[in-house]
């Protein structure tokens, strides 16, 4: 396993001493299915952004919610709580 | 100066922890224990103890506040006894794997069911695995000594390690025995000041426990076992600080005629200076009998054991067991001292017998019947395939 600590290097009980570097842990490969946001019928209320378990919905210049792959784990939560149904899950396709 | 004092063991347990100046006492009543917090709560109260005391409602928060404190960078003690102990276990565990030098007195106490609220120790060696460092005392004064080393080691940067002193309840917690106690300039500067290198800060954040993923996982518990294999050595060089300092001396492996001795009692606690009782008569009648203390529990002090055993002139070791492995080997410390010894090619004969469970007293002639079950053995070339419970009624 190339790219992990060997037991003499890591730090003392496996403590993290840089705040924040989760976001490097990228959790989106356990998903089936992704979320897919018809902008055409979003009104952009935000419900998928606040209900995301992970916070893996972003918004882009234009003020449109969209789910980051990296982070979203597939649980379709945003699909069921979005008030205008627009958010379609779709197969994730594995190369 | 020190002084020496008729003392409730426990109350100089107690006095023991309040020497080390401990900050945080986070503890649930449990007899036999309950003496050394209740202790602690008066030291608290009575404003000779500048601690928090914290009152739980179970042990399981009892250790986890212990836990807490300690990473918060408090010096932290607790103490327990038997189901309490059990109770805390997931947190006892914890508490070694996130390397919190949490002081831990433990009274031994049997485990229910049924209900035994006496002395064996199960209690211990149901925590065998949870990485602590474990030593046993095997009177009033060791307990007060150990207590306090206890500190020091643990604490100790190179360590960093949970340290639980084990004593026999009733039979040493509620004894009231003359204990050289310490006067706190004495002992100015034997401990010193507890840092954690990664102490819970806000102004330095840093993520304690976290998640350990498969491939982290094994690597983080090889580290803990490392750390606990090498803090041998500082035990060795805090109880010979001590020595140096105070006069009494701890060993890992203590002795009693062991040195010509053909049979040997492998005892833990204070059935030692019962079994040394045993010795001195015996040897009155030509018998070349001895005993071996295993005082330090873990880590397991191999070449100590080897160095004290595998001698021409021991013929069998007869291990006293205070618990059992029930469909195993019967015998907890047996079964280590004998596979220890495996690969020596001039190993004694290794025998297991139990006895003393639930604080049934162990007799002067239950003593004299686990030598001879030893002598027995040698005599005839042949280890007994099952240990033996002495004191047993069938």
């Amino acid at each position: 396993m190339r790219g992990f600590p060997s037991w003499k290097e890591l730090t003392l009980a496996a403590i993290i001493t840089e705040p924040g570097n989760s976001v490097e842990y990228k959790t989106g490969d356990w998903k089936t299915f992704y979320p897919v946001v018809d902008h055409e019928r979003c009104i952009k209320c935000g419900t998928c952004w606040a209900f995301c378990p992970e916070y893996a919905f972003e918004v882009d210049e234009e003020g449109r919610f969209v789910a980051n792959r990296d982070y979203c784990k597939g649980c379709g939560i945003c699909a069921e709580e979005c008030p205008r149904k627009c958010i379609t899950m779709v197969e994730e396709e594995v190369e | 100066m020190a002084k020496r004092v008729g003392i409730e063991v426990a109350i100089a347990i107690a006095e023991a922890a309040a020497l080390a100046e401990v900050e945080v006492v986070s503890a649930y009543p449990i007899t036999p224990q309950t003496h050394i917090v209740e202790h602690l709560a008066e030291l608290v109260a009575d404003g000779e103890l500048n601690a928090e005391f914290i009152t739980v409602e179970s042990e399981h928060t009892a250790m986890s506040a212990a836990l807490g404190a300690s990473l918060a960078g408090a010096r932290a003690f607790t103490s327990t006894s038997s189901q309490g102990l059990a109770l805390m276990n997931e947190i006892v565990y914890i508490t070694s794997s996130m390397r919190a030098p949490v002081v831990m007195a433990l009274a031994n106490r049997a485990l229910s069911a049924p209900i035994n609220i006496w002395n064996d120790h199960s209690d211990v060696m149901n925590e065998r695995d949870t990485g602590w460092i474990s030593i046993f005392a095997n009177n009033g004064q060791e307990a007060y000594d150990l207590t306090f080393m206890a500190f020091k080691i643990g604490e100790h940067p190179d360590v960093l390690l949970p340290v639980m002193i084990n004593f026999d309840g009733f039979l040493l917690t509620h004894v009231i025995e003359p204990i050289w106690m310490f006067e706190k300039d004495e002992v100015k500067g034997f401990i010193p000041p507890y840092n954690h290198p990664y102490r819970l800060d806000p102004k330095n954040p840093v993520t304690m426990g976290p998640v350990g993923l498969p491939e982290i996982y094994t690597e983080v518990k090889k580290q803990q076992d490392v750390a606990i294999r090498n803090s041998r050595r500082i035990i060795d060089q805090v109880w010979k600080e001590f020595e140096e300092n105070f006069g009494r001396r701890y060993q890992a492996v203590e002795t009693y005629y062991a040195d010509d001795a053909e049979i040997i009692l492998l005892t833990q606690g204070s059935v030692t200076e019962a079994a040394q009782v045993v010795v001195d008569e015996m040897r009155k009648q030509g018998k070349k009998w001895g005993v071996v203390e295993l005082r330090l529990w873990r880590p397991f002090p191999f070449e100590d054991l080897k160095d004290v055993l595998c001698r021409d002139n021991v013929k069998c070791v007869v291990v006293l067991d205070r618990a059992i492995s029930f469909g195993g080997q019967l015998g907890i410390v047996m079964s280590e001292v004998r596979s220890a010894l495996y690969h020596e090619s001039n190993r004694p004969m290794v025998v297991g017998v139990t006895s003393g469970l639930g604080g049934r007293d162990i007799k002067f002639d239950e003593y004299v019947r686990m030598f001879e079950i030893g002598e027995e053995a040698y005599r005839t070339g042949k280890e007994p395939e099952e240990v033996i419970i002495v004191g047993l009624r069938e």
